[in-house]
């Protein structure tokens, strides 16, 4: 018999990183990251081909997009911290409400996207500049209204006692959803708000 | 066994017959002969192509064939043992020989392109060729003299042996602006001008048409070259740039006033206050040899048929069945028929 | 809590097919009986074979519509059809084809064969895997129902703007084309995640990367392909959705926005998916091919090499579809270059399969004259690739009958050839019968002459400059033979494909009884029974070699295959996961039960894209929300599944 039919001792069931669904993770991170690519790739494309007429005559505002990029980068270190916190102590009330603290701030950050296309000086029937800024955001919006409600949906799972410090497999799971879409926020905002600025001159 | 290489060789036989085809049978739209600069200077890569490929296949086929008749045998397959013989030399051989050769295909293919680029000399003419839902534009631009501009429709005349710029524009659709014989396609896309170049070493008609999916009359969108010589081409030119005669008899009146009731909305004809945009311009019709996008012969009978029930000979054109009176019919023709 | 329940050391026992630990796990792993249990099966082998009969009535339905434009096609001037009926039957044959046969197709392979192959149980996520078959199901669906509505998409598959505006297309035929394609795109990314991590995982220890059969490298490369491809043909048509209902300016050049970013789009995913059609098609050929020719494939390092680098170059050549659009001097040299370099790696799998012809001792079988003919069929359809990777040669190529000639056989001569010899091969694994040889060569032959008599010819129709996508086209130009040779193959080739339907069905019932391994192959799918149980394996096989039925009789590997012996995984449904490059055992995965939840959101997903498409909003709205709750419901942890803290209390 060959050495491999030894006895081991294995991991049961869903265990971090030896779980199914952390792969399956991965492999949704790819393909979103992909669509995120190209969506970037249609916005870029198009500038190129127009040249100087691409941007509107008033930029994509800093008024509310700041904000939302700080409420969003403190989320996602919430829900790092939260991840550590179960790890280290296991599954308790402060990790409850360290996950209803980072889906409030996804909250947030949905709220001023809204506030923010409303101050815009185009819609997406403007022009190709206003219907990729749409597209992009509001691509961007779907998902991370998704994550919110996956961080929701973890705070419940904590609070019912699911995790503790060995089977953290669905926390991170959530958490690796969240740190894409709202990490992926950061390309988005130097598309449209920060490369615009660049050209100008 | 044999039947196997038998067939096999019949189908290799069978695609070298038919590629040898084109060169000498009729074949109006045929691309493995050429007339003109730009398709010519494609001709020897294209052949050289359709050489290696055919050499390949045969290769293959040939070793597939003899690979499996020098073994080969009908047996219970329990009854044929396994083996496990070196022969990666193959790979490493076939491969190494593919790549040079392909090495060696980049080379030319870069070489040709950059040939076909750009024409020999200057361009005598300009034509911006405008794609529509389904017929041709072409309009003669001079841009130092406006008054030498004007505008055809489905058929384009050039003079032989000088290179011609084309500019392509679409109204509509994405079309694709293809005269096999004389240059390879270029799409006319909304929104951007695309160049291509034409050039015909000979004089003659040269047929073409819409090779980009455009909708449902995509299948009658034909245009034709006519390669003139120079003074004849200068002749039509002349020809060209005039206004439509005024009608000279009361048959020819009506059926102007009867055209502009009618067909105005659509189409022009210098001279009159027939200004319409949407179909061809039918200054010069009688001056062209087929009607409805070289679908049909420019004669009075088709050109009857054409304007009484265009839904019938073409279904889904955009010029609607706009049932005409038969006296106006009448009228229209013979007006239009003073059009050359 | 106790250690204990985290972790757990295997029994190891020695059982076969007969043990008290099959009757076990044979409860535990069966698909229910009823309509109930139909639904609910999560069984590889059931997704398999659903997706292989689906994928087949597709293709029967693709012919016919092919039958009937070779009809109208056989002469000038025919008028059997309206050129409205011409083109929405040339959209739907090649969406058809393309989408809804040919990926399929393998997909069905693939779930049936990975499993088996690998020496595992099932897949990494059963209940996603049953999952992308419906989604599959339900998006060919609602694209056909377009053919009850009267509006079936008419572009073409390349579907182009502006013709696929809503100015000039103004019906729902581009709605069901838009909507169905993102619908399918879901089922095509949930199985290619399924693929990948199944590859990665579950595979037998021992088991490591240099010994997984060629047909998983095939499919597991596709499906990284598909992660990457699909997102730009979903979001192309999303964005084209958003121009025609609610108008935005993305690919209208009124408002800025470039019909050309559709093609990009478009073509950025539909190169790479020509690559996903056949390189699965090409792994099984290498797989099964050297059972026929008794010896291990020539080169396994470099055809697993040359088929990554295919892919990977896919994604490099996009532009060569799009020569005659007014592309720049030096982007048409490189991308021209590069798809020159992209018959490389092919030719590796073309002088690895003669190799392995070469240096064998072929046994000729249905299976293995549909394999040698695709080395033929693969060369012609690569060759005629080539001539248009020239730019110059292309501006001539494009557009004419010589590509659809290319792109038939590709479909049909490396697809579909390699499919009809990988169900020869694999057909008695799954029915527990053989296909009748007799029968069978009656069918090889005449879908091979009727192929070629149709398909060869057509490469003269395109040097002939016959346009493609012509309703009809006049007599004089020189069409009028070699179209009437292609519908003459055409039925030929129908009439050999309805043989080889008839020889399925009818050995199917009454075959002769295959045994586990009747063409002595040599990988883990042959230690099993035909069919073999839901669980596939009693124990755990452990792997020592590419060969492991195969092992004493070459030398190959060091150490032996054992599956008699093994660990015993019985606590419920229960498979090994092991390491990504040496598959060391990992960890015991709990596997999901049947479960109705993939058909119910299946259909919750429907009912958004129905409700999308016939804008009514509650109805997608519904539907939308009623997808994310069955998502939770389906996601919910599991005390079974080991998923929850404490659940072994």
């Amino acid at each position: 018999m060959s050495q491999i039919t030894q006895r081991v001792e294995l991991p049961v069931g869903s265990m971090g990183r030896h779980a199914s669904g952390w792969w399956g993770m991965i492999m949704l991170i790819a393909t979103e990251g992909a669509l995120f690519g190209y969506l970037l790739f249609a916005y870029y494309y198009l500038a190129v081909q127009h040249g100087r007429d691409w941007l509107p005559p008033v930029l994509p505002g800093w008024a509310w997009s700041i904000p939302e990029t700080v409420v969003l980068l403190v989320s996602a270190g919430v829900v790092w911290l939260a991840e550590r916190r179960l790890a280290r102590d296991g599954g308790d009330l402060l990790l409850v409400v360290m996950l209803l603290v980072a889906a409030l701030l996804g909250v947030a950050f949905l709220v001023l996207e809204v506030f923010d296309w409303a101050s815009e000086s185009f819609t997406p029937y403007t022009n190709a500049f206003g219907s990729l800024f749409f597209a992009i955001t509001g691509i961007h919006f779907l998902h991370l209204f998704v994550g919110v409600l996956i961080l929701f949906v973890l705070a419940l799972w904590a609070a019912l006692g699911y995790f503790d410090r060995r089977r953290t497999a669905i926390l991170m799971t959530g958490a690796l959803y969240w740190y894409f879409v709202s990490l992926s926020w950061l390309a988005f905002f130097f598309t449209l708000y920060i490369s615009p600025r660049l050209s100008v001159g | 066994m044999t039947r196997f290489a038998k067939i096999a060789a019949f189908t290799v036989a069978g695609l070298a017959s038919a590629a040898a085809a084109p060169g000498a049978a009729a074949s109006p739209m045929g691309y493995l002969n050429a007339d003109g600069q730009f398709a010519g200077r494609i001709l020897p890569l294209l052949w050289g192509l359709f050489i290696l490929s055919v050499t390949v296949i045969l290769v293959i086929a040939a070793l597939v064939i003899a690979g499996v008749a020098r073994r080969a045998r009908r047996a219970v397959i329990r009854e044929v043992p396994l083996v496990d013989s070196h022969a990666t030399a193959w790979i490493a051989i076939g491969v190494g020989v593919t790549t040079l050769i392909l090495i060696g295909f980049v080379a030319w293919s870069s070489v040709t392109l950059a040939r076909i680029a750009y024409p020999p000399s200057d361009p005598a003419l300009t034509i911006r060729v405008t794609g529509h839902q389904w017929w041709w534009e072409f309009r003669y631009l001079d841009h130092k003299d406006p008054s030498q501009s004007f505008v055809t429709a489905n058929e384009i005349h050039i003079p032989v042996g000088k290179p011609v710029r084309v500019e392509l524009q679409s109204a509509d659709v994405i079309h694709e602006f293809w005269v096999p014989s004389l240059a390879g396609k270029t799409q006319t896309i909304p929104g951007q001008t695309n160049v291509t170049w034409l050039e015909a070493d000979r004089p003659g008609v040269y047929r073409g048409q819409c090779t980009q999916y455009c909708g449902n009359q995509h299948a009658h969108m034909v245009l034709a070259v006519f390669a003139d010589r120079p003074d004849s081409f200068e002749a039509w030119r002349k020809d060209q740039l005039r206004d439509a005669p005024q009608p000279n008899t009361q048959e020819t009146s009506l059926g102007e006033r009867d055209f502009v009731q009618h067909c105005a909305a659509c189409h022009t004809v210098r001279g009159t206050v027939a200004e319409g945009k949407l179909g061809p311009d039918l200054t010069h019709l009688m001056s062209r040899s087929t009607i409805a996008a070289g679908i049909l012969p420019n004669n009075p009978g088709y050109l009857s048929g054409w304007i009484a029930n265009p839904q019938n000979l073409k279904p889904g054109a955009l010029m609607p069945d706009l049932d005409i009176s038969g006296p106006d019919l009448a009228s229209i023709r013979s007006f239009l028929l003073t059009l050359n | 809590m106790t250690a204990a329940e985290y972790h757990r050391v295997p029994r190891i026992i020695g059982a076969d097919y007969d043990s008290p630990i099959a009757r076990t796990l044979e409860r535990t792993w069966e698909t229910k009986p009823g309509i109930y249990g139909w639904i609910s099966s999560v069984d590889h082998k059931e997704v398999g074979i659903r997706y292989l009969v689906t994928s087949f009535i597709f293709l029967i339905l693709g012919g016919c519509m092919a039958l009937v434009m070779r009809l109208q096609l056989a002469t000038p001037n025919e008028s059997l059809l309206t050129p409205e009926q011409y083109n929405e039957l040339f959209s739907a044959h090649a969406i058809t084809m393309i989408f809804l046969y040919a990926q399929p197709v393998l997909s069905g392979f693939s779930n049936y064969l990975f499993p088996l192959v690998l020496g595992g149980r099932d897949m990494a996520f059963p209940r996603m895997n049953m999952f992308s078959y419906w989604l599959y199901l339900a998006a060919g669906l609602f694209m056909y129902s377009s053919i009850i509505v009267g509006a079936v998409p008419n572009n073409g598959w390349f579907n182009y703007a502006p013709f696929s505006l809503k100015e000039y297309n103004p019906g729902m035929n581009m709605d069901f084309y838009a909507l169905g394609m993102v619908f399918l795109g879901i089922s095509t990314t949930v199985g290619s995640a399924n693929f990948v991590v199944t590859f990665l995982r579950m595979r037998a220890p021992g088991m490591s990367i240099n010994r997984v059969p060629i047909l998983t490298w095939g499919t597991t490369t596709i499906s990284v392909g598909n992660l990457l491809a699909v997102p730009s043909v979903s979001l192309a048509f999303f964005l084209l959705w958003l121009d025609r209902r609610f108008g935005t300016h993305f690919f209208k050049p009124e408002g800025g926005g470039q019909p050309l970013l559709w093609q990009h789009l478009f073509w950025m995913f539909a190169h790479p998916w020509v690559y996903v059609v056949v390189l699965p098609a090409m792994g099984m050929v290498s797989d099964a091919l050297p059972f026929f020719c008794r010896r291990p494939l020539v080169g396994y390092t470099v055809v697993v090499l040359g088929t990554i680098t295919t892919m990977a170059l896919g994604f490099g050549v996009w532009l060569h579809h799009m020569f005659a659009t007014g592309i720049p001097f030096l982007a048409s040299v490189f991308f021209s270059g590069a798809s020159f370099v992209i018959a490389i790696p092919s030719a590796v799998s073309v002088f690895a399969w003669i190799a392995t012809i070469w240096s064998g001792r072929p046994v000729m079988t249905c299976a293995f004259l549909y394999f040698a003919s695709f080395i033929v069929m693969f060369t012609i359809g690569g060759v005629s690739g080539v001539m248009t990777a020239a730019v110059a040669a292309d501006l001539q190529l494009t557009s004419t009958y010589f590509v659809v000639a290319h792109i038939h056989y590709v479909l049909i001569g490396i697809n579909l050839f390699a499919v009809l010899g990988a169900l020869h091969v694999w057909f008695p694994k799954m029915t527990g019968r053989l296909m009748d040889e007799k029968v069978g060569l009656v069918a090889f032959w005449i879908i091979f002459i009727g192929f070629n008599v149709a398909f060869l010819p057509m490469h003269a129709t395109g040097f002939l400059g016959m346009p493609r996508r012509i309703y009809t086209y006049p007599a004089g130009l020189g069409w009028e033979a070699t179209n009437m040779l292609t519908t003459v193959g055409a039925f030929i080739l129908a009439v050999g494909l309805l043989t080889y339907v008839i020889n399925i069905l009818r050995s199917r019932s009454s075959g002769a009884l295959a045994g586990p391994n009747p063409w002595d192959g040599g990988t883990m799918e042959w230690a099993t029974p035909s069919p073999p149980p839901p669980y596939n394996f009693p124990v755990v096989p452990t792997v020592a070699s590419r060969h492991p039925l195969w092992e004493g009789r070459i030398p190959e590997g060091v150490g032996r295959s054992e599956w008699r012996n093994g660990m015993a995984l019985d606590d419920g449904k229960e498979a090994l996961a092991t390491t990504v490059l040496d598959a060391q055992p990992d960890a015991i995965l709990k596997m999901p039960e049947d479960s109705p939840a993939p058909f119910i959101v299946t259909l919750t997903i429907s009912a958004f894209f129905v409700g999308l498409l016939l804008q009514l909003w509650w109805l997608a709205g519904a539907g939308g929300f009623a997808t994310l709750a069955g998502l939770l419901v389906w996601l919910w942890p599991e005390r079974e599944l080991e998923q929850r803290a404490g659940a072994a209390q």
